[in-house]
């Protein structure tokens, strides 16, 4: 019995594997910029419109108690950045990682993971939908992103908020293989929107984002950037990796991940 | 099956022009909705009920194992306790390449062919987005109009003949186009209408996370975002069930009157007013 749950649970990993890698094989030519995507991909715009609309009061994702908090949490896309950078934070427990944030603020700074967890901090139990159709429920311990933003102050002409992150999903020549994300500022200052350095009452786990990844709860599992190490505000996130604002963007996905 | 004779100036359409270009775009977005449907349903291909996935208990899950025959591999559907091997169709199947892959529903079936999330996605939500506003429409002009009411919804009397209705329908003898839908007629497409598409809806915007905090009770009512998902997946098995039907119901009663009656509204054939 335990047996083949096992290896029902194995070919479930090997599955979202296999779709991944799918997806990255598949994806490649998507720089093919295909008319009838690109007319299919309005729907996104629309999509957003309506959602932004709706959800202009700031309305919060639920959040569950603890008898909820799934058993076993689904890690996908990296699990173990191999990056001999992210390797040395990791073998000293990110002792010496600074979060820099910088771009279009009025103070760039940079703060440990002991100043991280020194400021106020909001914890919250939600739920985490990949784009595949799973879904798992955790407890996240953070820092409010909006938080950080007040202490960096922002330029006038900031609009989204870019995340980069250590890991590189998919080897590539000219680095465009590298995870990084983006979030409109809207999204940056939802009171949800934190940087999580706890899941379920633990130190967060590598396979998990150590030592911080984004939680922004009203969107999908591929916006919320783990291993981050630099967040950046941009006006414009065309000149950043293949110019879609986030690895799976440049790879076809939707910018808005809200459905 | 012989239509009723009838003065001419009392003959209507059979079908509104709403009913029929509603119809037709209906068509156009299932046709895309259902292979690209499967596309996304590949990304993971495994069902649960409540919020989350319990990834050890789907009630439905299509996957495939390692297996010694000539390929190598078994495609199988685990349908709660039970599994059947289906090599070949679901689970593993034989793509372009001519070699047997792991895949849950054949390429044959999917939009995009290959496994491709992104442009599933794609295609899914832009055909949604169509759907949804076609079926407003059909929805808000069924209920202005009371064609809803009149001649879809099934009476009181239509649910004491539905016995006799089976029987009749199991010996292939349908009753004769009067311009009113017999009890089964009625209840298939009150049904699809009212229920089944509405349904498909409602439990494709509660997998949103977006929708979900705008409206949390639009996932409550599927008892979480996990049934939701498998509601959605029975919902459009449903719809396939019906057109099945349908097409079926269409080619023996007449398919050319029955298509005819679609497109230019059919005046000169009903007897009755039925939109």
């Amino acid at each position: 019995m335990s047996n083949d749950r096992l290896s029902r649970r194995r070919i479930l990993k090997l599955g979202a594997g296999a779709a991944a890698v799918a997806g990255l094989a598949g994806c490649g030519p998507i720089g093919k910029s295909d008319g009838v995507l690109d007319i299919l991909g309005q729907a996104e715009k629309l999509t957003e419109r309506v959602q932004r609309f709706i959800l202009s009061s700031g309305q919060l994702a639920r959040e569950f108690s603890e008898s909820d908090i799934s058993p076993y949490f689904l890690a996908n896309g990296s699990t173990d950045p191999q990056e001999p950078g992210y390797r040395a934070h990791a073998a000293e427990g990110f002792a010496s990682w600074r979060l820099e944030i910088g771009g279009l603020v009025e103070r760039p700074t940079s703060y440990s993971l002991d100043e991280l967890r020194a400021m106020p901090s909001r914890t919250q139990i939600t739920r985490h939908d990949c784009v595949e159709g799973w879904s798992c429920i955790g407890k996240w311990k953070g820092v409010k992103l909006s938080h950080l933003l007040e202490q960096t102050g922002i330029a006038a002409n900031a609009r989204y908020v870019v995340f980069h992150c250590a890991d590189a999903l998919e080897q590539t020549m000219d680095g465009s293989g590298q995870y990084y994300e983006s979030i409109a500022m809207v999204d940056a200052f939802h009171p949800q929107t934190i940087l999580a350095y706890e899941m379920n009452d633990e130190t967060l786990p590598i396979p998990y984002g150590a030592p911080v990844r984004l939680r922004l709860e009203r969107q999908l599992g591929y916006k919320m950037a783990k291993y981050i190490m630099r967040i950046e505000l941009v006006e414009s996130f065309a000149q950043i990796g293949r110019g879609r604002g986030g690895f799976w963007e440049d790879r076809g996905y939707e910018w808005y991940a809200g459905i | 099956m012989t239509p009723l004779r009838h003065d001419a100036r009392s003959a209507t359409r059979r079908h509104s022009l709403t009913v029929r270009i509603t119809h037709w775009v209906n068509v156009l977005c299932i046709i895309f909705l259902l292979p690209s449907g499967l596309q996304i349903f590949n990304a993971h291909p495994a069902l649960y009920l409540g919020e989350i996935s319990d990834f050890d208990n789907p009630v439905l899950a299509i996957s495939a194992e390692p297996a010694p025959n000539a390929d190598g591999l078994r495609g199988f559907v685990t349908l709660g306790d039970v599994s059947f091997t289906t090599t070949g169709l679901l689970g593993a199947s034989k793509g372009p390449s001519d070699t047997l892959q792991q895949r849950a529903f054949p390429s044959w079936s999917t939009l995009p062919g290959d496994n491709n999330l992104a442009e599933g996605r794609r295609w899914h939500f832009f055909f949604a987005w169509l759907f949804v506003l076609n079926g407003a429409i059909y929805l808000i002009h069924g209920l202005a109009s009371r064609h809803a009411f009149r001649n879809l919804a099934p009476t009181l009397t239509d649910l004491k003949r539905i016995g006799a209705d089976i029987r009749d329908h199991l010996r292939l003898r349908f009753h004769p186009d009067n311009g009113k839908y017999g009890p089964l007629q009625k209840l298939a497409y009150f049904g699809i209408a009212f229920l089944v598409l509405p349904v498909i809806v409602v439990s494709g915007w509660a997998m949103s996370p977006g929708m979900n905090a705008a409206f949390p009770w639009m996932v409550d009512i599927f008892g979480g975002r996990q049934s939701a998902r498998t509601m959605h997946f029975v919902a459009a098995f449903l719809l396939v069930l019906f057109i099945v039907v349908h097409l079926a119901m269409v080619v023996l009663t007449g398919p050319l009157r029955g298509l005819r009656a679609m497109v230019t509204g059919g005046q000169t054939k009903g007897a009755a007013n039925v939109e």
